[in-house]
């Protein structure tokens, strides 16, 4: 049988058959796999968040980042955060799949213009309350995101960090303990200003001794990942500094 | 009969050392500068490229005489990409801890040179099994500069291995920091794989005279 393979007619019929192999192989797997990845993606959120609030496997390790278990995280999840609310304008509702929302979509919501509805967590952890704020902004290559936790007098309790596509060993290290564990402690607040907290290059101080200057050391060869965490952090802040203030204003 | 003939094992041990797709086709640079400021991303990069080149090179293969050559690169990404993607979804299903690491390196081997550049330059020409021990030669080559320039990168710019600080600490200057030493930030960059490469490359040809191009 001879196919002559440099024929037009071949060399469409094969694309189209080979587009429709590879679209639905594509499919099968997307939809068949679906429901368990949004379920893994479901834990590794709670797990974020717990996380940013200083619940987590961690203990003497000090390199690497250790969440609760994917298979205890709903239960601890329930203990520890008391109250899921969504934030819009005014209005404060309680709804406990508030970790579900799309912090993306709302931030662009808010960028046209309308009410986004935010989402904030209250954990409570030895009788001390602290409050997760979601994030999400964008590095060097695709999105950043992640949680930054503060306690009733805005001092930071812990963050998490993740990313999508940050370059390995460079600003895909905004997710390693180092860098993290250099927010515990800083300020959101200047004054009476809100400005977050700055990944400063020329700092001069690697291990952060001095927290409050709203700055922490930079890392080195990732200086777009780590303006991206900035402005990231800023943003969020900025988001929900009306709640912040009524915080403020309580105490 | 050996599961290897002599051209069999050619194919796996000569791009580890004379033929090296880095070195020598100057094939995979572009990965070589960018993930190898640590020794793990470089080794997790290496068994990957090894399992999409392997994989691919195979379907490829089997797919020689079909193909079209007027679209046979378009094929060839759809067949690299199609992999890459059906392996991240069902790692994000079953191993989703597993998948974290890698996702970062997805986008980087569906463009990385050397799985186009040996699906072109040998799997188009040869059957299955020798396509397959080509995928496999090509990226241990690979996968061994990979981790050399890892090696000096990691050590020299962040004075770790594999994150354990091999040389002392450099803040509370501990051990080698005690007598001076400073790590060298510049290894850090991109530019630094390249000189290392260099290095790399320098040593492989003076030593085989043979490797040289006549000018």
């Amino acid at each position: 049988m001879a196919v002559n393979t440099d024929s037009n007619t071949y060399t469409v019929a094969f694309a189209a058959v080979m587009v429709v192999i590879v679209g639905s192989l594509l499919a099968f797997a997307a939809s068949g796999l679906s429901e368990r990845i949004a379920e893994n993606e479901k834990f590794e959120k709670q797990q974020n968040i717990l996380y940013a609030m200083g619940i987590n496997e961690n203990g003497d390790d000090e390199g690497s980042v250790n969440f609760i278990p994917a298979d205890k995280v709903a239960e601890e999840f329930t203990t520890y955060i008391k109250e899921q609310i969504v934030i819009e304008g005014d209005k404060v509702t309680k709804n406990d799949e508030a970790y579900l929302i799309d912090l993306k979509k709302e931030i662009a919501a808010s960028k046209k213009g309308e009410t986004p509805k935010l989402p904030l967590f209250i954990g409570e952890k030895d009788g001390k309350k602290s409050y997760i704020i979601p994030m999400y902004g964008k590095g060097l290559w695709d999105a950043i995101w992640g949680f930054i936790s503060v306690d009733d007098n805005l001092v930071v309790q812990g963050v998490y960090f993740d990313h999508k596509g940050e370059t390995p060993g460079l600003g895909a290290n905004i997710k390693q303990r180092y860098f993290m564990d250099d927010f515990k402690g800083e300020l959101i607040l200047k004054g009476e200003a809100f400005v977050g907290i700055k990944v400063a290059k020329g700092n001069n101080d690697p291990v952060n001794k001095i927290k409050e200057d709203n700055e922490v050391d930079a890392l080195a060869g990732a200086t777009i990942t780590g303006n991206g965490v900035s402005a990231m952090i800023k943003e969020s802040v900025n988001l929900y500094k009306p709640y912040l203030e009524s915080l403020r204003a309580k105490k | 009969m050996a599961l290897l003939s002599k051209k069999d094992t050619s194919l796996i041990l000569d791009p580890l050392a004379d033929n090296n797709p880095i070195t020598i086709q100057v094939l995979g640079i572009c990965s070589a500068l960018a993930i190898t400021a640590e020794l793990k991303a470089s080794i997790v990069m290496a068994v990957s490229v090894m399992f999409v080149l392997g994989m691919g090179n195979v379907v490829i293969s089997l797919m020689r005489n079909i193909i079209p050559s007027k679209i046979r690169i378009i094929v060839q990404l759809i067949v690299v990409a199609t992999l890459v993607i059906i392996v991240d979804q069902v790692l994000k299903a079953f191993a989703y801890e597993l998948s974290k690491t890698l996702s970062v390196f997805v986008g980087l081997i569906i463009t990385n040179c050397i799985i186009m550049g040996r699906f072109e330059a040998f799997a188009l020409a040869n059957k299955p099994w020798r396509s397959f021990l080509d995928g496999i030669g090509n990226s241990l080559g690979y996968g061994v500069i990979l981790i050399i320039i890892g090696f000096f990168r990691e050590l020299l710019g962040s004075g770790t291995l594999f994150g354990y600080k091999v040389l002392g600490d450099p803040i509370e200057k501990t051990g080698l920091y005690a007598t001076g030493y400073e790590n060298n930030g510049f290894m850090i960059i991109p530019p630094a794989a390249l000189i290392v490469v260099g290095i790399i490359i320098w040593v492989q040809r003076s030593r085989n005279p043979a490797l040289v191009e006549e000018n």
